[in-house]
Order: structure tokens, then C-alpha cells, then sequence
């Protein structure tokens, strides 16, 4: 125990310290901080507060377009020449032309710019205009925006999963996105860490200390060492990297007093709600307060919150450890295995194709059928089978999965990891010794049984 | 008293013996000479000593006790491909190698002290192994090798890749060892370099033992009384009891070499000499390892 524990100590250590580490482990919060910021700084940049100048032709929108803090707009009079004249010589975002119109028939609205007018620009103005022309239609049809508000219906559905242990609700996108992203976490683990066991193996080969290390330790030792040193390893720079952009991003953004980057998608929406919100206010001061908008806002946010507590957190972040390590120590000793089989690097593709396949299948599984039917039979099977149940049952697990499932799923999968690493080590102590020769299955299967 | 005992050790590859029922006996404080060509065996040999590999048959005896993997702390391996990680420092690998020998942190650290001082490359600790040279290389290895103070100390091929110098300061250390009690064994496919160092040799070929014991019994064994004379005058030798296999002279000096017949001795041939030349050199022709080994593998292949 003493010896592996000095292998763990050493495999640590060098690997920690390596500049390469060091660096990536500074550089992805860095750089995620920077994804994150930098278009939100950008857009706050052009976010100045809009000036709109309007001529207004029709005169139904006299005194109707009120300015807001993020927008003004500037009433002219004249005509669309002298207009634009004026808007060139000023600094104003945009110019807004209203031509000669009836609000039975609204059409010929123009908006100039000076450059490319937003989305969010365009989108706002829009919905501005439209509001103020149905209000108008309103009123001239004898109903006021008052009655239309109360007339409005608003539908939420919530899902409310019936099971055994009772009623509990369920949302369905929450419930996906904890699973996939806990298996993606393993998927990348087991790739990043499992190449690097192989390298050190191979390493170890090609330097030759490796016939000084199996004089003084046992060979499975050595493997197991450097599994565990790696492994943890990996755990420090993970655990960095969520401390590290945590730090990162709450640093950047009150440096630059700006949020993470809202998605397009987001923006759309966040210029309609801002023009609904306007327009009430400007039919009705006394709704300023609250807009229809907002208010379902949040009653979506504290939806998704309910949903997050409503997941079993202990039990998912408890099989994620499990899953974690038990795929991390499955795939771990076989990567070792390949690493002593070979000279170099070029020859581990043959052996590396029947590791990464069951990775692969399973990671594009787990979010194509598992995600669909999480309780399906292609679910349930590929969540028995260890080589891919440390990603498939991740999957599954937010979704609840019977104990029974869970129980075997874990159990096959330390079943499969003994199994994995005795073959590995059978490899291992033969592969190790052996130069120059290039093995293929046939060799392989038969280092399994050598007296050694 | 014998530190290593070997009986009949065999050991077999897929389609090939490496050792085959290979006994002999090591015994305590001196340097053994493992011999033969390559691919006799001496590595597998090796390994198996270190329990890097095990035998399919026979038994090995350490210090008197059947070999046991806590024996590895008392023995030191220089494999003959060497290496050590390149990317450490010298220093930190030289204390890893010994903590999994079982050093404390602080009796390595103090070794560690004494060994560089010794080799006079104290300035390399704090360097990376990938920027010294291969022969620096070697020396950091041969000091891991014996940091641990082991009492047996297996070297294989040792003095490959080492120039002149650094050669006979190995030479020095392992004789240095030698005499703080260590037993040194000393695997090697070239014979005539351990003549001189080696004690004890067994020699090997093709997977079996070919003669094994004490370097100058082997010797008297096959040496054939031969002596070679130097000397001023013309040599005419007309006893039955001298009988001359070869003869020069050039410019008046003589070189002979004359095997004694008949039990006499060499005292006989140079009285029997001294009546008639200048008698400048007497040397007894004494076979080489390399020609004994030479001689006794044509011997079993013939027979």
C-alpha cells in the first residue's frame, strides 16, 4: 500500500506541475469568463440609450410614442427630405418615417439609419407601432385595453410524475439537461484521463525505466498508481476549473459591470416584453407595476427552481461520484493495457477501437433514444452493461430509476471493473517487458494466461 | 556461505527455453561474472532473480531462505536497457527510486548526500534527467541502483555506454562495494572485461549452464602448462620433456611458447633454459575465459 501510494504521489506531482497543466487549468476559466462577458460587453457598448427621431405624417401617433430611459424620441415636422437632412446631421440612431395613412390600412412605415438598425431596434418599434394602432382600433370599436387584458387567457401546464413513491413534479427539460450533462462530464473524463494513463505507460515503456520500477514494485502496483494519481489529477483540475470560472466570471463582471451574454433568443424576446411593457404603461400608468410580461417571467423561473429542488440531488450527485469512478477505473485499466501492448503511440489505433466504440455508442444513445424513453428496453440494457452504463445510467437517473435498476447497474459495474483491470494487468505485466514486437488479439489473448 | 543459491531452474516461453535446469551457487562478497553470448539466458535469469518474471521450475535461495518478494529491498537491479523518468529531476528521482525501496524520506535524502558528493555531481540534482548526457544518465542510474545499500547488487552489462573514465570509476565503486560486504553479480556477453574483477563466473549457453566456480580454479583447469619465454640466443629445445608449438625469432630474440611434458615443472624449463639462452620474460599462457567458454561450447556441440 506504501508503494502505490508513492506511485499516486509521484504520477500527482509530476503531472500537476507540468506547465501545460498549470496553464490549461488557468486558461479555460479565463477563457469561458471571456466567452461568457465579452458579448454581453459588446452589446452593453452599442446599448446606449436610442434616439429616435420621428416624422410623423399621419398624426395618429402624436404624442403617443412617449420616451423611456433606453430610448427618446424626437418629433419632426416638415417634409421626408428635410426630414433625413436633419437626421444626417445629427448623431440619433434612427429616423422613423410614418407616411400619410388610415388605421384601417397601416403600411409604408420606414426606419433609416446611419448603419445596420438592430434586430432589437426594428423588433421594438414594431411592436410599438402595432400596440398603438390596435389601441386605436380598440378604442374606435368601442373596447378599451383594460377589458382586452382581463379577456386574455394564460395556460401553464405543469407534469406531475405518478410513481410509486408518490406524486412528485416533473419537468422533463430540467430532468434531461442534469442527466446529459453529467454524462458528458464522464464521457470527456474518461477520455482526457484514460489517453493520459495510456501515455504514461507507454512513456515508462519507451524510456525503460520500466524494467528499474517492476524490480522494486509489482506491476500492478505501478498500474494501479498511476490509475489513481491520474484520476486525481483530473479531479484537482476539474474542481479548479469550477472554482477558477466561478472566480473568473464574478470578477469580469463587476469589473465590467455587465451580465453573462443573453442568448438571441432571449434578446427577441426581451425587446418584445420591453415594448409590451411600454405600451401598457402608456395606455395605463397605473399597470407599470405589473406588466403581463414580467410577471410571467418569473412565475417560468421559479418553475425551473421548483424543478431543480424537486430533483433528487444527493442521489444524483452520489451516482455521478460512483458512475464517475467506477467508468474512470473500468476504462482507466484498459487504456493502461493498450499503453503496455505498444511501443509508441502510432500503434494503439487497432487496440483503441473496441475501447472507444462502446464510448462513443453510448454517449450518442444517451441523448438520441435514452433521453426519448428513459425506461425503454435500449435504455435499460445499455445501463446494465458496464461499459456503457457509467454514461447511459446518468442519463437515466434524474428520471428515477428503480432501486432493483440501480442496485445491479452499480454492482455489474464493479463486477466489470475487477474483470477489466485483472485482464488489464495480465496485459500489462507481459506488454511491459516486451519490445519491438508488435502484438496483435491473438498475441494478446494468449499474455492472459502466461505464467509470468 | 552462499547469498543466492539456483537449483534447477527452468524456464520456458512460448516457443522457446531460456533456462534450462540452471544450478549453481553465489556465494557472499564476491563479484560473480554471469557469462555468455547474448540470448543464452543471463536476463531471463536475471529476472527471475529480481521476480520481475517467475520460473516454471526449480528453487531460489536468498541468504538461505526460499526467495520471497520482501527480499527485493536487499537487492539492487541495473537492468541492462537503461532508463529513468525524463522528465524529473535527478534529485526527486533518486529519492523516489529509493522510497520504493523502503528508505525513510530522510535516510535517502542523506544517501542521496553522500552519493552525489562522491561522484562529484551535486550541481546536477536540481536538473532534469532529459538534459544530462547518457553517460551522465548511467551514473544516476548506477547510484540508484546501490542507494538502498543492498547485499546484492545485480548489474547487467554495466560498463556499456560508459567512456574509459567513467568505466574505471565503476570499476572502482563496485570494488569499493565489494569490500563494505555487498555481493556483486555481473552480467556480461563480454568475457575478457571481467576477468579481471571477477571472483566467481558461470558461464551459460543457449539456455544451460556450461561451467560455473571460482575464476582461477577454472583456469587451472584448463590451463595446459603452457609457457612463453622471451629471450637473447638460439633456442634449440632437444628434451622430451619440453615440447615447442611455436617459435620466432627476429634479430636475435627469441619468443617460444613450450608446454611441459612429463610432470615437470616450470622451474625445470627455465633451469633447462637459463643453461642455454638469455632468459628475458617466463610467462605461463594461461586460456582466457573467452577461450575456455570458446572450447567448451564446441565441446558440447560436438558432443
Amino acid at each position: 500500500m506504501h508503494k502505490i501510494w508513492l506511485i499516486v504521489q509521484r504520477e500527482y506531482l509530476t503531472r500537476v506541475r507540468k506547465k501545460s497543466f498549470i496553464i490549461m487549468t488557468l486558461l479555460t476559466p479565463l477563457l469561458l469568463a471571456t466567452f461568457m462577458i465579452l458579448p454581453g460587453l459588446l452589446i452593453s457598448m452599442s446599448d446606449e440609450a436610442e434616439t429616435v427621431m420621428v416624422l410623423d405624417e399621419s398624426g395618429l401617433f402624436e404624442g403617443k410614442l412617449e420616451s423611456k430611459e433606453d430610448v427618446a424620441f424626437i418629433p419632426l415636422a416638415g417634409t421626408l427630405d428635410q426630414a433625413k437632412l436633419l437626421y444626417q446631421e445629427t448623431d440619433n440612431t434612427a429616423l422613423l418615417y410614418i407616411p400619410e395613412m388610415t388605421i384601417e390600412e397601416p403600411k409604408g412605415f420606414v426606419v433609416y439609419g446611419k448603419k445596420n438598425i438592430s434586430i432589437q431596434t426594428q423588433v421594438r418599434l414594431e411592436n410599438m407601432l402595432e400596440k398603438e394602432i390596435e389601441n386605436q382600433r380598440y378604442l374606435a370599436s368601442g373596447l378599451d385595453r383594460e377589458t382586452l387584458d382581463k379577456i386574455k387567457a394564460n395556460v401553464k401546464l405543469t407534469a406531475v410524475n405518478l410513481s410509486a413513491q408518490g406524486e412528485k413534479d416533473n419537468n422533463a427539460i430540467i430532468t434531461s439537461v442534469a442527466g446529459v450533462a453529467a454524462a458528458v462530464i464522464i464521457y470527456f473524463f474518461i477520455f482526457l484521463y484514460g489517453v493520459q494513463i495510456m501515455r504514461g505507460v507507454i512513456e515508462e515503456k519507451t524510456s525503460r525505466i520500466v524494467e528499474v520500477m517492476i524490480s522494486s514494485v509489482k506491476p500492478f502496483q505501478l498500474m494501479m498508481g498511476k490509475i489513481v494519481g491520474i484520476a486525481a489529477v483530473g479531479l484537482t483540475q476539474f474542481l479548479l476549473w469550477i472554482v477558477l470560472s466561478f472566480i473568473a466570471v464574478t470578477a469580469v463582471s463587476a469589473a465590467f459591470g455587465v451580465d453573462a451574454a443573453p442568448s438571441p433568443a432571449a434578446q427577441y424576446a426581451a425587446g418584445q416584453m420591453a415594448a409590451q411593457g411600454e405600451e401598457v404603461a402608456s395606455d395605463d400608468p397605473t399597470a407599470m407595476d405589473n406588466p403581463q410580461g414580467q410577471d410571467e417571467f418569473a412565475s417560468t423561473f421559479s418553475d425551473v427552481k421548483e424543478s431543480f429542488a424537486n430533483l433528487p440531488v444527493a442521489l444524483i450527485f452520489g451516482c455521478f461520484l460512483f458512475y464517475f469512478l467506477g467508468g474512470y477505473l473500468l476504462y482507466g485499466s484498459l487504456f493502461g493495457a493498450i499503453g503496455a501492448a505498444v511501443d509508441n503511440e502510432t500503434d494503439t489505433q487497432q487496440f483503441m477501437m473496441p475501447i472507444t466504440i462502446p464510448l462513443v455508442i453510448a454517449f450518442i444513445m444517451s441523448y438520441s433514444i435514452v433521453l426519448k424513453n428513459p425506461d425503454g428496453p435500449v435504455a435499460f440494457w445499455m445501463s446494465m452493461i458496464p461499459l456503457t452504463s457509467p454514461i447511459v445510467m446518468m442519463v437515466r437517473v434524474p428520471f428515477g430509476v428503480p432501486a432493483w435498476e440501480l442496485l445491479l447497474s452499480m454492482g455489474l459495474l464493479v463486477a466489470g471493473f475487477v474483470f477489466t483491470t485483472w485482464i488489464a494487468s495480465r496485459i500489462y505485466r507481459v506488454g511491459i517487458l516486451m519490445y519491438g514486437k508488435k502484438v496483435n488479439y491473438k498475441e494478446l489473448s494468449k499474455w492472459l494466461f502466461y505464467r509470468v | 556461505m552462499s547469498i543466492l543459491k539456483i537449483e534447477g531452474v527452468t524456464k520456458t516461453y512460448a516457443n522457446h527455453t531460456a533456462l534450462d535446469n540452471v544450478s549453481f551457487d553465489i556465494p557472499q562478497g564476491c563479484i560473480f561474472g554471469l557469462l555468455g553470448p547474448n540470448g543464452a539466458g543471463k536476463t531471463s535469469l536475471i529476472r527471475i532473480i529480481t521476480q520481475i518474471t517467475g520460473a516454471d521450475s526449480g528453487k531460489i535461495y536468498f541468504k538461505g531462505e526460499r526467495l520471497r518478494p520482501d527480499h527485493i529491498k536487499d537487492m539492487g537491479y541495473l537492468p541492462e536497457e537503461r532508463g529513468l523518468y525524463k522528465k524529473m529531476k535527478v534529485g526527486e528521482q533518486l529519492l523516489y527510486l529509493a522510497q520504493l525501496k523502503g528508505l525513510s524520506k530522510e535516510d535517502a535524502t542523506a544517501r542521496i548526500k553522500t552519493w552525489v558528493d562522491r561522484f562529484e555531481i551535486r550541481e546536477w540534482l536540481g536538473k532534469h534527467i532529459e538534459d544530462l548526457s547518457k553517460g551522465m544518465q548511467q551514473k544516476v542510474q548506477f547510484i540508484a541502483t546501490v542507494l538502498h545499500e543492498p547485499s546484492l547488487i545485480i548489474l547487467d552489462e554495466p560498463f556499456s555506454g560508459f567512456d574509459p573514465i567513467n568505466a574505471n570509476l565503476i570499476k572502482d565503486e563496485i570494488l569499493s562495494l565489494r569490500e563494505r560486504g555487498a555481493t556483486i553479480i555481473f552480467s556480461t556477453h563480454r568475457m575478457e572485461s571481467v576477468e579481471e574483477l571477477c571472483d566467481n563466473i558461470a558461464l551459460i549457453n543457449r539456455a544451460q549452464k556450461v561451467l560455473d566456480g571460482p575464476v582461477k580454479e577454472i583456469r587451472d583447469t584448463y590451463k595446459t602448462d603452457t609457457y612463453q619465454v622471451i629471450g637473447n640466443g638460439q633456442l634449440m629445445i632437444t628434451s622430451p620433456d619440453f615440447e615447442v608449438l611455436e617459435q620466432h625469432s627476429n634479430h636475435g630474440i627469441f619468443r617460444a611458447n613450450v608446454r611441459l611434458l612429463n610432470n615437470t615443472s616450470p622451474n625445470d624449463l627455465l633451469r633447462y633454459l637459463i643453461q642455454r639462452v638469455e632468459v628475458h620474460s617466463f610467462v605461463e599462457l594461461v586460456p582466457s575465459i573467452n577461450e575456455i567458454f570458446i572450447r567448451k561450447v564446441t565441446e558440447t556441440h560436438h558432443a
